[in-house]
């Protein structure tokens, strides 16, 4: 079939379960109650590093309404969702790491009588110095994390390709400058939540608000010492994610082991203060840049020198550590490339994955820098960019290989779609206009734990009622996957996507998939889909050509109907092609899985990390006009082209270019996620009026355009539409700003101050 | 079902309707009404996102005017009428549920009942057809995470518009 056949792909779906989500009927995890249920709370370290001496809670189980108290030596496995680097407990035993973590839980008949019994634990604390610079953390004797091998080093990645030093040498231009990246968070309006039960027989079911449900799974049976055979972990509806629900948390640990000692259902829901300090966010960076190139504008080689600022925990930070170096190498064609890159422990809320993960930090550094050359140079941005492409099926200079490339045609969209070639050298003083590019993963070949078993799995039943049933371990985080499913099985078996139930992210329901991140469950989930779909077509084709002797070959299924297509007045209600090959084959069920390609990376070690099936590309244009007088900067419009191969369903692809520009933007001019050294580590303000998440009225206009450049490792083409659209939208605002009034601000976020403090630096200058 | 129940010490009954269903429950004087709607009548569709009065998941419309539920005491809506997500789909106001399903305006879903009883606020208020602006002004005291807003804007804007229509078509002679 060619595409202009395609009668689902491609179109707008009614979302599957929106219906219910939006009229408050779908129960989220907090909206689900048990029988005789406990709730939980957890007593949290007031400080940022301290010895536990003592835990005294025999005042806590004498107050009215309390079960049961725990501590982390009833835990004392420790864990971690990358397996290499398990260095957290689910309640601190030794010490406590950063302000808010996790010292012992009591559950309760109520929480408001587990809120008072916490006032009833008395913890005995030796007060430590605690660090919260990454660079006086490294420097320091004292090691923070009691797992940490290398003191508080937590991890080091150098790599070089080509000769650098040469070449920077060799170069016309080199950009050389500081950048900073500051901590931000998710900021899921749905605050973490678990409720766990043991049945009579021993089954532990665990309902949580997380996008790992096999990663949890797996965590669970290791530290409460209880065989995944004998847990069960559902993921309800969840509200929203975006890289926050990506590891296990204490709350999951503590309810399974208070309903396992209580034999009573337990449920803790965070605080939004404790949403924050869980954190696992995106880390801070300190990053020296030099980027050289030749006379023309050619990028000649790339010298990276960069300081993530971890937490207390490693969380997924191995990885971190790789890709704020590895995800550089496109979309641009660099001749030499070194990083060296060192993740450093300290005393805070522990950074993780947000939407982009570790590769929209350095994206901010690189096309910043190649806006500076464009000047330099006097080289339209846009027209530089193009001039370094790499252009498609081609290996990037740390060897990923990179399959379809839709970077110029993103480029095109955004510089026609903005008017840049006619509104730019008009727009006055304190108004411009700054573009951007990136690129990212659409999943990664290398699952976190090694293993031969493939990446995601799906089944699918049809039923002599004429609908079918998809069992699928992918985690629908608001993303829209269950629809992409639907459409796929849809889009071979003949039925609307309203005639398919799609049953995700059960344990013992649906086959193991490794859960929503790293952009991975439409290229992977979509691949195993298509395959059990296309075989179920095949089964229900070759009954339909048994009865009309015909060719199966000849058999479409569309829109409820089997049709000839050699005889298209040939048709019979799909109904009825189901039963009949439900009587030649009996019961109508297939499997697909799908497993990464394990030949599309480096060759040395690390190759392997940020390798992926295939690779999206964007590219944004920001508008914005910016107070001299004030500093602020009013965000006008944003218009992001992203190449996701194929659009399965185009209002989810737009959903989700929309929503990452929309928190990219935040990340420059509003939100700020960090802890005050003089205030012993306290966050910052633990709350959404002090987090500044942007409302309505702080949110620019956005238009969202889809690039299709279909991937042959992607189902139908598609690559992924979740996090590449964040990465370039944070330095094309602040090239915007530069365009705007004349200075940089290279140390996130641009707030008025900073730039109110580089207007007058640069009038000192003489300049503008 | 909706029987007064006898009231523990320390609480009260309080008598409201929800929903247009009049109601007596037990309450106790620091109970918040989106305490009383979860916990204590199992109305989940009202949401807790910070449970402080910033994020606008809580949303209901207190006398046909939005409140939110986690800064009000469930003992101020003594004999007040109180509509939340639940009563949505039973009215005309099924127009925006329709117009937020064709839009794709809900992501996650969490915040859209809170963002639904803003914008029914606003379109029983207008009952005409709103301009993006007065969508993002009415809407900026829910926080969404999902969507960058677009396609929730647009769909309050359709919504509005087909009222309309809708309005006009029943006010014309059958033809």
């Amino acid at each position: 079939m060619t595409s202009s056949d395609k009668w689902q792909l491609g179109g707008r779906h009614r979302k599957l379960g929106a219906m219910e989500r939006m009229r408050g009927v779908a129960r989220y995890t907090d909206d689900l109650r048990l029988p005789r249920m406990l709730h939980a709370k957890i007593l949290r370290s007031p400080h940022a590093h301290a010895r536990i001496l003592s835990i005294d809670a025999s005042r806590a189980l004498g107050m009215p309404g309390v079960i049961a108290v725990i501590t982390g030596s009833d835990m004392p496995t420790p864990y971690g969702v990358i397996p290499w680097t398990t260095d957290e407990n689910a309640l601190a035993i030794e010490k406590a790491l950063y302000v808010g973590d996790g010292v012992a839980c009591v559950a309760a008949e109520s929480e408001e009588l587990a809120l008072r019994a916490l006032k009833g634990i008395e913890v005995e604390y030796e007060v430590l110095p605690a660090y919260f610079d990454p660079e006086e953390a490294l420097a320091a004797e004292e090691t923070i994390n009691p797992y940490a091998r290398k003191g508080n080093l937590s991890k080091k990645v150098e790599l070089e390709f080509g000769d650098v030093d040469a070449a920077l040498h060799g170069a016309a231009l080199v950009i050389e400058a500081d950048y900073e990246f500051h901590g931000t968070t998710h900021g899921a309006i749905e605050p973490h939540c678990a409720l766990a039960k043991v049945d009579a027989d021993g089954l532990l079911t665990v309902w949580s608000a997380t996008q790992v449900p096999h990663y949890l799974h797996r965590e669970l049976a290791k530290v409460l010492e209880t065989p995944a055979r004998q847990i069960r972990v559902i993921q309800p509806p969840l509200g929203g994610a975006f890289g926050g629900k990506s590891e296990p948390f204490d709350l999951e640990f503590c309810v399974a082991k208070l309903s396992q000692i209580t034999g009573r259902p337990v449920k803790l829901l965070y605080t939004r203060e404790e949403v924050f300090y869980a954190h696992r966010g995106r880390h801070p960076m300190k990053m020296h840049y030099r980027v050289g190139f030749d006379a023309s504008g050619k990028l000649l080689a790339v010298d990276a020198k960069t300081v993530l600022d971890g937490g207390a925990y490693s969380s997924f930070g191995l990885v971190t550590t790789y890709y704020s170096g590895q995800l550089l190498c496109a979309p641009y064609e660099l001749g030499a490339y070194r990083f060296d890159s060192r993740r450093a422990y300290t005393n805070k809320p522990a950074c993780g994955p947000k939407r982009g993960h570790g590769s929209v930090q350095p994206r901010f550094a690189m096309e910043v820098s190649l806006d500076k050359a464009a000047v330099e140079l006097g080289i339209d941005p846009i027209d530089l960019r193009r001039k370094n492409a790499m252009g498609e099926d081609c290996l990037t200079v740390n060897e990923l290989r990179v399959g379809s490339n839709g970077f110029l045609d993103c480029l095109a969209a955004v510089e026609e779609a903005s008017g840049w070639k006619q509104r730019r050298a008009k727009l006055g003083f304190g108004h411009g206009l700054g573009v951007a590019g990136s690129t990212y993963i659409s999943g990664t070949n290398y699952c976190i734990y090694p293993n031969d078993m493939p990446q995601a799995a799906v089944q699918i039943t049809l039923d002599r009622s004429g609908r079918a049933r998809i069992f699928s371990g992918a985690s629908d985080i608001g993303q829209g996957s269950d629809t992409m499913l639907a459409v796929i099985a849809g889009e071979e078996l003949g039925l609307p996507t309203e005639d398919i139930r799609v049953l995700s992210a059960d344990t013992d329901l649906c086959p193991v998939d490794l859960g929503a991140y790293s952009s991975r469950i439409t290229l992977m989930v979509g691949n195993a889909c298509l395959e059990a779909a296309r075989k179920l077509r095949k089964k229900v084709t070759q009954s339909v050509a048994k009865r009309w002797e015909c060719s199966p070959k000849q058999v479409n299924l569309v829109a409820r109907e089997a049709i000839d297509m050699h005889d298209p007045e040939r048709r019979a209600p799909l109904v009825e092609a189901f039963q009949w090959a439900e009587a030649d084959h009996g019961l109508l069920g297939e499997v697909g899985s799908y497993d990464t390609p394990k030949d599309r990376h480096g060759s040395y070690r690390g190759g392997a990390i940020g390798a992926s099936p295939a690779y999206s590309f964007t590219a944004h244009v920001a508008e914005v006009k910016v107070d001299a007088e004030t500093g602020e900067v009013g965000l006008v419009k944003i218009w992001c082209a992203h190449d996701c191969g194929t659009a399965i369903s185009r209002g989810l692809v737009e959903g989700q270019i929309e929503g990452s520009c929309y928190m990219g933007a935040a990340e420059v001019v509003l939100e700020s996620h960090g802890v005050n050294s003089e205030m012993g580590g306290l966050h910052h303000g633990p709350s959404l009026l002090d987090y500044r998440m942007p409302t309505t009225l702080d949110t620019p206009e956005i238009e969202a355009l889809i690039v299709e450049a279909p991937d042959a490792r992607g189902p139908h083409g598609a690559k992924e539409a979740g996090e590449g659209p964040l990465h370039s939208t944070i330095p094309a605002i602040v090239n915007a700003i530069y365009d705007a009034v004349g200075v940089r601000v290279d140390d996130l976020p641009v707030t008025p101050a900073k730039l109110v403090r580089a207007l007058a630096a640069q009038a000192e200058k003489g300049g503008v | 079902m909706n029987e007064p129940r006898e009231t523990p010490p320390g609480a009260r009954l309080l008598s409201f309707r929800l929903n247009g269903e009049d109601l007596s429950v037990a309450t106790a004087d620091h109970q918040t009404l989106l305490e009383l709607l979860r916990y204590g009548l199992d109305r989940v569709g009202t949401k807790q996102g910070c449970d402080s009065g910033e994020c606008g998941a809580c949303t209901v419309l207190l006398d046909g005017r939005p409140v939110l539920a986690c800064l009000t005491l469930a003992v101020q809506v003594e004999g007040r009428d109180v509509r939340t997500v639940e009563a949505l789909a039973e009215r005309e106001a099924a127009a925006l549920l329709d117009a937020f399903d064709r839009h794709d305006a809900a992501q996650c879903g969490f915040c859209t009942p809170g963002v639904l009883m803003s914008a029914e606020a606003l379109l029983m208020d207008k009952r005409r057809v709103v301009s993006q602006g007065e969508a993002r002004a009415a809407l900026s005291g829910n926080l969404c995470r999902c969507t960058g807003y677009t396609k929730i804007l647009d769909a309050v804007v359709d919504a509005s518009e087909k009222l309309v229509e809708a309005a006009d078509r029943t006010r014309e002679p059958a033809s």
